[in-house]
């Protein structure tokens, strides 16, 4: 459903839900991912690992695994170049491939191809390699405390201005007002120390490429990535390659939520295709995937905020730590940006990113918003009990609007946070009682999404159908939103338009699939080329009705001009011979006035007390899309967010032997939702658009993770009467939760 | 290695491999017979990316040797739909977004269709069990478990 069920008619085309274009190639099994591939001559690749948390590599030696039957070429860390420590890509670069040091379990350190899969696993285990192991650094204050092990010799704390080696990752502040007299001002003070571990993104297609050099020494590189032009120059930089050197073409993605926006395998791959002149396989398995790719970062976040008895928020203070594992990173400072929902005038935030062996952590949908979220909105839950106010009404009091600041300081664009929240109090959900026994719970998220740069062109064909290509992933439907706006702006029916995700040396440059961007940005791309080929398609028109073009208007997808029939579109193209040529169209833009995207959840939720058990009886989630392109993948977006921090809140995290290694690195114990855990998850589209996007987009893909932790967390403590300030909220974290309660 | 000459049929035809003692099912229909719509998302059974029926037996391909499979009669996501006629359950998850990255899909049809050959009208608990063997990422299952009880709908109609 959305908020409005009967909005006026505003588009044609946007707002309809057509089957998307990939979707039959998905349902009869013939869609292409990147294990779905091969090449003749083909080797598969194993990459050798770690068994050490933490090390320095003493030395290789792989003459036994290079005399192994079928092997054809053996790599290693000193196969690549060094790059300086400061390059962008320094930290991928020793993560692609350990150099001196093994920074967490599972580490590469050697790959090898072979003929078959069997022959490069029996060469991989040949491949020798002596350690010294040091301790690992796991915790987030192990990484602080005074005398640490240093967990990667390689982190400098720059931006302290020191050149010091450091587990530091990152450190900024951010404040505003007074909070000493906020806090002593305030008629209501809340506290407590929040905690949640390290979680993987779980995309269900594990990393994978093919990878082949040829005799002119270039490569030709299909991957599983977010962002195949990323995936090429982070290669490039990695090899010390020229970028011309590499295309790279996407394969369909199996899943990415942020954990695809960073490489792995593919320099790897083309160094042993390299060395072999043969193409080569490589794909992780789900072990691997689990062991050496990017969990989102775990947390440490002490918060205290002051409120009048009236219900205004005055005053907020956080320590946020997050942990980046094996290197540096924003994980830290992004929780605190994301953390500014209310006007607090007075507010004080330091943030601290450490470094632990444990893999280098990666994106995963709002990237460290659900940390600060958990935190801040259970204290806000804390202050709507204590002065016993409605908890909607209370954040609706309290809640940003249009130019008020936002953590670092910059007003917040147009947004539609109050319309989210009302929403869902108008719901039938908030308006129907709390079952018997359960408890309910309210919660906020937002996230900022990003613009960045993106191209697109848009043929029109002979007949009139058109092609719209782009370079953006698509990992969620965003084909479909392309052709729609193409749809609306042509004023062509979306199912006579192909839009394809072109390899990159057939688009322009196009940024990574990430920050909800794709339909935003990308979105706005194929905009702008359709309508230099409206403007085009007019020019033409005049040529054919022998007119000048200011007599000529475009009204639903066809020229017309006083006193004529309309000229359609297949007319125009059918012509286009005489008055100039094909007709073709190519834009590319830095995207701007990216919206902010709000959302409000509300969880109905039974706890076993003897068990700990927590069963979501009744899910909602209400969001600001801007504009729904395509509502039923915004919907999509929505309920995926939702589940997977669902799992964040109750089920999923890295569980760690002392010795570093993760021990339930398999789908059966690292436990995400199923089906029979869930009920269905409501879902309520809020639309406020985004006045810098032509059809109001805000991106919608990341939010929906955002408030899971903090509704749920919520919902279990109005049903337990005990505050939950660990997660997951798994049975014994529950049970021991309402034990010491009890005393 | 010494590979094992294995005749079964596949989607209707009678099709032969060799593999080794140690190849799974999965890799030899993906690598020996071209069959990709199964999906390896663990290579333990965990998952249901590789769902395939064995003489109409729900099965994860990724369990079973590639030997086992003589003589049996083998439908995978390819064999669904009859010609260029979609199952129900194919264009329900069409018409209902029921995917988005698509990689889980395929072993979601599969369950999904032993489900409704052996329970025709199955409540929404009954179709959460029977596909609480199959993990979506993208979705939160609430338009997969929209989407069987639409196919269900469409196959009563039709008989």
């Amino acid at each position: 459903m959305t908020a409005t069920e009967n909005p006026p008619k505003k588009y044609k085309y946007v707002g309809t839900r057509p089957i998307r274009h990939d979707g039959l190639d998905k349902v009869i099994g013939k869609a292409r991912f990147a294990a779905d591939l091969n090449l003749p001559g083909q080797l598969r690749a194993v990459i050798v690992r770690s068994p050490h948390a933490h090390a320095r590599i003493v030395s290789i030696d792989t003459s036994a695994a290079e005399a192994m039957p079928g092997v054809k070429s053996v790599v290693t860390g000193a196969d690549f170049p060094e790059l300086d420590i400061n390059h962008a890509t320094f930290d991928e670069s020793v993560n692609v491939m350990a150099r001196d040091e093994v920074l967490y379990h599972g580490h590469a350190v050697a790959a090898v191809a072979a003929t078959t899969i069997g022959e490069a696993r029996a060469a991989a285990a040949a491949v020798v390699v002596e350690y010294d192991v040091i301790d690992p650094v796991m915790e987030i204050e192990d990484a602080l405390a005074d005398g640490a092990i240093i967990a990667n010799t390689k982190n400098r704390t720059l931006f302290m201005g020191s050149d010091d080696e450091s587990n530091l990752a990152s450190f900024a502040p951010f404040s505003r007002g007074d909070v000493d007299e906020g806090f002593g001002s305030a008629d209501v003070v809340v506290e407590g120390h929040f905690t949640t571990r390290f979680v993987h993104q779980g995309y269900i297609e594990p990393h994978g490429c093919v990878a082949d050099v040829g005799q002119d020494g270039k490569a030709s590189v299909w991957g599983s990535s977010q962002g195949h032009f990323a995936m090429r120059s982070k290669s490039a930089d990695i090899l010390g390659w020229s970028t011309d050197r590499i295309k790279v073409t996407p394969a369909e993605i199996g899943g990415g939520f942020g954990g695809k926006t960073t490489i792995y395998l593919e320099p790897v791959a083309i160094l042993l295709s390299q060395k072999a002149a043969r193409p080569v396989k490589l794909i992780m398995s789900r072990e691997e995937v689990l062991r050496a790719t990017g969990p989102a970062p775990a947390a440490e976040i002490t918060c205290k905020l002051g409120a009048t008895n009236d219900g205004e928020l005055t005053t907020m203070q956080a320590t946020m730590k997050y942990s980046n594992g094996s290197a540096k990173g924003y994980a830290a400072m992004l929780g605190a940006m994301s953390t500014a929902s209310y006007k607090f005038p007075n507010l004080s935030i330091e943030t601290f990113g450490t470094i632990n062996n444990i893999p280098r952590s990666a994106a995963y949908r709002a990237p460290s918003a659900p940390q600060a979220a958990f935190a801040v909105e259970s204290l806000v839950d804390e202050i709507a009990k204590a002065i016993d106010m409605d908890p909607i009404d209370l954040r609706v009091k309290n809640a940003v609007v249009e130019g008020d600041l936002t953590a670092m300081g910059a007003p917040h664009p147009k947004i539609g946070f109050i319309e989210t929240m009302n929403a869902i109090k108008d719901s039938e959900h908030y308006n129907s009682p709390v079952p018997e026994g359960a408890g309910r719970g309210f919660g906020t998220g937002f996230w900022f999404n990003i613009g960045e740069q993106s191209s697109a062109t848009v043929n029109l064909n002979e007949d009139g159908t058109a092609t719209v290509i782009t370079g953006s992933p698509d990992i969620g439907g965003s084909r479909a939103s392309m052709a729609l706006m193409a749809a609306e702006t042509l004023g062509l029916d979306p199912m006579r338009i192909t839009p394809i995700v072109a390899d990159t040396e057939s688009v322009g440059f196009t940024d990574i699939t990430e920050g909800s961007r794709a339909t935003f940005a990308t979105g706005m791309a194929v905009t702008n080329a359709c309508l230099e080929l409206v403007a085009e398609m007019k020019s033409r028109a005049a040529v054919l009705r022998g007119v000048e073009v200011d007599a000529v208007e475009w009204v639903d997808g066809a020229a017309i001009v006083d006193g004529h029939d309309p000229l359609t579109i297949p007319e125009i193209t059918a012509q286009a011979k005489m008055t100039g040529g094909p007709l073709t169209s190519t834009a590319s833009l830095n995207a701007a006035g990216a919206g902010p995207s709000f959302a409000a959840h509300l969880a109905d939720v039974r706890v076993d007390e003897e068990t700990g058990q927590v069963e979501i009886l009744r899910y909602t989630a209400a969001q600001d899309a801007g504009t729904a392109i395509h509502p039923s993948y915004v919907e999509g977006q929505m309920q995926g967010g939702s589940v997977q921090g669902i799992g964040w809140a109750l089920n999923e995290e890295y569980v760690y032997s002392d010795d570093g290694v993760l021990e339930n690195a398999s789908f059966l114990d690292y436990r995400m939702p199923v089906a029979s855990d869930l009920p269905m998850i409501e879902t309520i589209i809020v639309e406020v658009p985004n006045p810098s996007h032509p059809y109001g987009v805000r991106g919608v893909g990341e939010t929906g993770i955002v408030p899971p932790l903090n509704t749920i967390a919520n919902a279990v403590s109005d049903a337990t009467g005990v505050r939950m300030r660990n997660l997951p909220m798994s049975p014994p974290t529950v049970l021991k939760a309402i034990n010491d309660a009890k005393g | 290695m010494s590979r094992t000459h294995v005749n079964c049929s596949v989607n209707g035809d009678a099709v032969d491999f060799l593999a080794s003692d140690d190849t799974s099912l999965l890799d030899a229909l993906r690598d020996e017979l071209g069959l990709t719509g199964a999906k390896e998302g663990c290579g333990t059974g965990d998952c249901g990316a590789c769902s395939i029926l064995v003489d109409g037996q729900l099965n994860c391909a990724c369990l079973m040797f590639a030997p086992e499979a003589e003589g049996t009669d083998i439908l995978t996501v390819e064999g669904i739909a009859n010609g260029d006629q979609l199952h129900p359950l194919q264009q329900a998850f069409l018409e209902g977004a029921a995917l988005q990255c698509g990689v889980c899909t395929p072993g979601f049809l599969v369950a999904a269709k032993v489900l409704l050959d052996n329970n025709p009208a199955p409540t929404e608990t009954e179709i959460r069990y029977a596909l609480a063997g199959n993990l979506c990422r993208c979705t939160g299952y609430d338009k997969i478990i929209r989407s069987v009880q639409e196919a269900a709908v469409q196959i009563g109609a039709s008989t």
